[in-house]
């Protein structure tokens, strides 16, 4: 097997998997404390890739950190900011690491980021970037030309179930599927009627899903988001729960909220596991997932 | 008509430009930017007024009219004495016509635009852009809309996960190419042109810079 998260992915169990950010600069002490404090915990952890288009340490080199640390790291790689030489170079950097679940995402555009003048250079889409790594597997790449020492990748893409409107998004989810993508995991769903809408139709694909739970931290944080990050729509019951928390509370109803979706997307088998995003708050997804009545 | 897009560089930067410079002649154009009223005879005009309050001296003025044409030449050499007194030549045309004026004249020229793009105008006072020239022209199999330049980032596999409402991530007043390109195609009972897995783009069509010699 090509890696223990792939191995969980087809053994059946509910897989649990969270990300960790890479520092804005080279103190690695807080990643370093979140990846040992959580490599046990869970099946895998995301690296981010300057996320939100905020420039930081690379994703790859915090999941070298993970790898050296001895826990399982998913490599996320963005097609926003190299070129189809860089990417291929950096899934050999990764492979010839131990690192071999990579999840490919178009990444923001640079004008949400922290650098907006830079070039955004999207040569590769996501769904050519899983197609990359297929190749690159045979021993070829882009140009036609052999390798010398061939990769293995357990290859994963993303999905945003609560897209508006949802059909363009489902045709490239399919194509994600063609190129070679053995897992998905979601942009962060909140509500469960239209996940399990959602998955009534991607059940229909051999790719295991992993649903994207991000923790709500505060009333104003949820408003924030169903403001400003597309696909993100937390409903108003929940914007309305976490406003009533009791004062300085509100991470606690935040904890409860998502361990309540992880219980029902475990206990009625609507995915295959899920994705944690604690944006931040990396120390509270023990806490989430024992809310979830999975520890 | 495709129309070259422009939009007045801002003071403080038309200010740097202008720094030290004391005899200015300015040159206007009459074809796509007095649509964009960005350097037809209103603007120019409106140009050696502010410079005259400023202190410069403007030592004459013209608006041509189509810039980017070979004929400019002939025209500026009736003001060759103007233009012979001025340091610096403010251009209140598209790139094409700064370019085009730079190459016939011995004088430093200073943009007084930016040319944002090709395009044209889709309703009044609203311009959009349509082609990107890239050389490589792919629309046959997305309804005629092209991806590479009516998409943010280029993506010629279907959308992003930033779209929202058929809104791009960047500007909601801005719409979502793949939005449009479903909606084309699903009207046309063509959404398998779609569904094909589009391999990485061909960025060698024609590289910059962008030349064609015609044989025969």
């Amino acid at each position: 097997m090509v890696s223990s998260f792939k191995e969980a992915l087809e053994s059946g169990k509910f897989v649990v998997t969270c990300e960790v950010a890479p520092p804005k600069g080279i103190n690695l002490e807080k990643t370093k404390h979140h990846i040992e404090f959580l490599k046990d915990k869970v099946d895998a952890m995301n690296l981010t890739d300057h996320q939100s288009s905020v420039m930081r340490y690379p994703s790859l080199g915090a999941a070298i950190m993970v790898k050296e640390l001895g826990g399982e790291p998913i490599l996320q790689m963005t097609c926003r900011d190299r070129n189809r030489l860089a990417l291929q170079a950096d899934l050999l950097c990764a492979a010839s690491k131990g690192i071999h679940n990579v999840l490919c995402l178009t990444g923001d555009s640079v004008m949400l980021g922290d650098h907006k003048e830079a070039k955004g250079v999207f040569d590769l889409d996501s769904s050519q970037l899983v197609a990359a790594m297929r190749l690159l597997e045979k021993g070829k790449d882009l140009g036609g030309n052999e390798l010398d020492g061939a990769p293995a990748f357990c290859a994963g893409a993303i999905v945003t179930p609560e897209a508006n409107p949802i059909d363009p998004q489902l045709i490239k989810f399919e194509k994600k599927i063609d190129a070679g993508a053995e897992f998905i995991q979601t942009q962060a769903v909140y509500d469960m009627p239209k996940l399990k809408s959602f998955m009534d139709y991607a059940k229909q694909f051999p790719v295991k899903i992993l649903a994207g739970i991000i923790l709500l931290t505060s009333a104003p944080m949820a408003r924030f988001m169903n403001k400003n990050i597309a696909g993100v729509n937390v409903p108003q019951e929940l914007v309305d729960e976490m406003a009533s928390a009791p004062k300085g509370r509100a991470m606690e109803t935040g904890i409860e909220i998502a361990g309540r979706m992880i219980k029902q997307i475990h206990d009625e088998n609507i995915c295959d596991g899920v994705h944690i995003m604690a944006i931040g708050k990396e120390e509270v997804v023990p806490d989430i997932m024992s809310a979830a009545g999975l520890t | 008509m495709i129309r070259s897009i422009t939009q007045q560089k801002p003071e403080e930067e038309l200010e740097e430009l202008l720094n030290g410079v004391n005899r200015i002649f300015i040159v206007g154009c009459g074809t796509c930017v007095t649509m964009t009223r960005t350097g037809g005879e209103p603007e120019v005009v409106a140009m050696r007024e502010k410079l005259s309050a400023s202190g410069k001296m403007v030592t004459g003025h013209v608006t041509v009219p189509v810039a980017c044409d070979n004929l400019t030449g002939e025209i500026t050499e009736e003001y060759g004495e103007q233009i012979e007194q001025a340091d610096t030549l403010l251009i209140m045309t598209c790139a094409f016509g700064v370019q085009t004026i730079a190459g016939q004249l011995r004088k430093m020229v200073v943009p007084a635009l930016d040319t944002l793009f090709i395009g044209k105008e889709t309703a009044h006072g609203e311009f959009n852009e349509i082609c990107t020239q890239c050389g490589t022209c792919i629309i046959g199999e997305t309804g005629g809309v092209c991806p590479v330049t009516a998409c943010h980032k280029g993506l010629v596999n279907g959308p992003c996960g930033g779209t929202d409402q058929g809104r791009c991530e960047i500007d909601k007043d801005k719409a979502c190419a793949w939005t449009k390109i479903y909606n084309r195609l699903d009207e046309l009972g063509r959404l398998d042109s779609m569904r094909k897995l589009q391999k990485p783009r061909n960025y060698l069509g024609e590289p910059s810079p962008g030349k064609l010699v015609m044989n025969g």
